[in-house]
């Protein structure tokens, strides 16, 4: 079987969806394939014992209210053509940053934030105050700048190491690919997201808005084929000649757009990722979801996201061990401005974790494992939130071996490599990357790389 | 189609790409990224609309010429003459 289409997109999360809808939109054939039977990638769900799980998704970052201008949500809406009201967003609570002794609450409304950092920190809020100023005035959306160090930008800024650590936390989790320390231009772009902008979830859930993608693109008229895996790009003259799929079909494409990650796809192409600028990211998390059998707020807890940390300093690197569970994000999807309650009480917590470690387990240490390490991180949770295991009625559990096994993406890297390639291009003259690996991270993230990738170079007449 | 049609075409356009615009009172004559919150995204979608719909090339050294309502009918008149006003959707 051969056949034809302008633009083969390999993965069909968040990212390939974007680009299938603008790319057949505007009259491309095109062609999507997942190697997975469900779509999403990292931003995935499932059904386990008769419940409906989310994968990735805690919350939609970049939520800015109906009819607000200029905003990356609103850009991208415009761009898939789709209408605001189909997202069904309901907006978060209230969040927070919880360190021994210190909390910084935040919402939707930035002034509670700062406000907060005035409180806690009040021989910081002149500094923290220029600090917002340097962010609202850079512009992150700049294709062509170079990579620079947060930690150093923000020491020239700020003074105090906790400050620093509790601004670091949220932001490392929501989208740092780097140990210890984010891209400068990153921190921008997760700081606006989420503090300036905010946190919101449709009440079905990252289904909700993986339907409505799919949908988007099978009614533009793009084929999505599922189960559906590239076993490898045939590469002749400088540029990708046609892709041979795991069943053995060779499809023949004028593009390729892959977000499988860099080293991936070049390994895609028989080429090994050798160079320090290609090789794949190492951060990865584990999760738990703890069902409860009354809602949070029955137990006194309204904060939609707290990010915690319960040592003195805040590390951000692959942790020795398992994982780490002295730092976490623990998420409530119940903790939204729902018309309705949600059916039952869910805790979400994600801590770093290290993939060879958890590779290298056979069963059944690995599900041991799994437990032990779940016990280890709610001691430190409920630090930070009520004590919710005595009402715990059901836990599923998955680990960086897991996020391998269904993004394919190595190390079950979450934020994809540390270097990233903004331009999406390649060494091949119609190869080219979207996802986390080209730079945007995030829900909304990933469909602006999606879009702008489309745009910049498969939409070209 | 007739130079009120054209004129349409454009404005529906502009509707499909954000409908969240008000386009009622816009003004012939003056700038439409003046006018209506358009990012350069959005007026590179404009064009891309113009070629999906009635198949209409413009080149980029044109894109002048779809600055106000006014110039753009003067632009794709002669260019849109043969075609019929698309309906709305």
């Amino acid at each position: 079987m051969n056949e034809d289409f302008d633009t083969l997109i390999i993965g069909a999360g968040m990212s390939g969806l974007a680009a299938g809808i603008r790319l057949a939109y505007f009259g491309q054939r095109v062609l999507l394939v997942e190697r997975h039977s469900i779509i999403g990638g990292l931003n995935s769900f499932y059904r386990l014992r008769g419940r409906d799980h989310d994968v990735g998704l805690h919350a939609v970052t970049n939520y800015v209210p109906k009819g607000t201008k200029g905003k990356p949500l609103t850009k991208l809406l415009r761009q898939l053509r789709i209408s605001w009201d189909e997202l069904d967003l309901c907006p978060q609570l209230v969040s927070s940053v919880a360190f021994p002794g210190r909390r910084l609450r935040f919402s939707n409304d930035f002034s509670l934030f700062h406000e907060e950092v005035a409180r806690e920190f009040p021989h910081q809020a002149d500094d923290f105050a220029k600090l917002v100023t340097l962010i609202r005035d850079h512009d992150e959306l700049d294709l062509s700048q170079k990579a620079t160090s947060a930690r150093a930008v923000i020491g020239d800024v700020l003074s105090d190491p906790t400050l620093i650590d509790m601004l670091f936390c949220p932001l490392c989790y929501y989208g740092s690919a780097l140990e210890h320390d984010m891209d400068w231009n990153q921190f921008v772009i997760m700081f606006k997201s989420i503090f300036f902008e905010g946190f919101a979830r449709p009440r079905r859930g990252v289904r909700h808005i993986i339907k409505l993608l799919s949908q988007r693109f099978k009614k533009n008229g793009g084929i999505l084929r599922t189960k559906c895996g590239v076993e490898r790009l045939d590469v002749k003259d400088g540029r990708v000649a046609s892709v041979t799929l795991d069943n053995g079909d060779v499809v023949n494409a004028e593009r390729i757009l892959s977000s499988a990650g860099l080293a991936e796809t070049l390994r895609l192409c028989g080429k090994e990722p050798t160079g320090d600028d290609e090789q794949p990211g190492q951060i990865s998390f584990m999760e738990s979801i703890s069902v409860l059998d009354r809602l949070p707020s029955d137990l006194g807890h309204d904060e939609t996201i707290t990010f915690f940390c319960s040592s003195d300093r805040f590390n951000y690197r692959v942790p020795e061990g398992l994982s780490d569970p002295t730092s976490g994000v623990i998420c409530s999807p119940n903790n939204y401005a729902y018309d309705e309650p949600l059916d039952e009480g869910i805790m979400r917590v994600t801590t770093q974790a290290r993939f060879d470690r958890w590779d290298a387990m056979e069963e059944p240490g690995y599900v041991a494992a799994k437990h032990a390490c779940y016990e280890a991180s709610l001691d430190e949770v409920v630090k930070f939130v009520p004590d919710f295991r005595p009402n715990v009625v059901d836990v599923d559990i998955f680990t960086p071996r897991t996020i391998k096994k269904f993004t394919g993406h190595d190390n079950g890297a979450v934020y994809g490599a540390p270097h990233k390639r903004l331009d999406g291009r390649t060494h091949l003259e119609n190869l080219f990357l979207c996802g986390t690996d080209q730079g945007f991270l995030g829900i909304v993230g990933a469909v602006l790389s999606g879009i702008s990738m489309a745009n910049l170079h498969l939409l070209k007449s | 189609m007739t130079e009120p049609e054209v004129r349409q075409a454009v404005l529906d356009i502009i509707e499909r790409i954000a409908p969240d615009e008000e386009l009622g009172d816009i003004n012939d004559a003056e700038p439409i990224r003046e006018q209506v919150d358009l990012d350069s995204m959005d007026f590179l979608d404009i064009v891309m609309e113009l070629r999906k719909i009635y198949g209409v090339e413009v080149p980029e050294e044109d894109y002048v010429e779809l600055s106000t309502l006014e110039r753009s009918v003067a632009y794709l008149s002669p260019r849109m003459q043969d075609k019929e006003l698309a309906a709305k959707v």
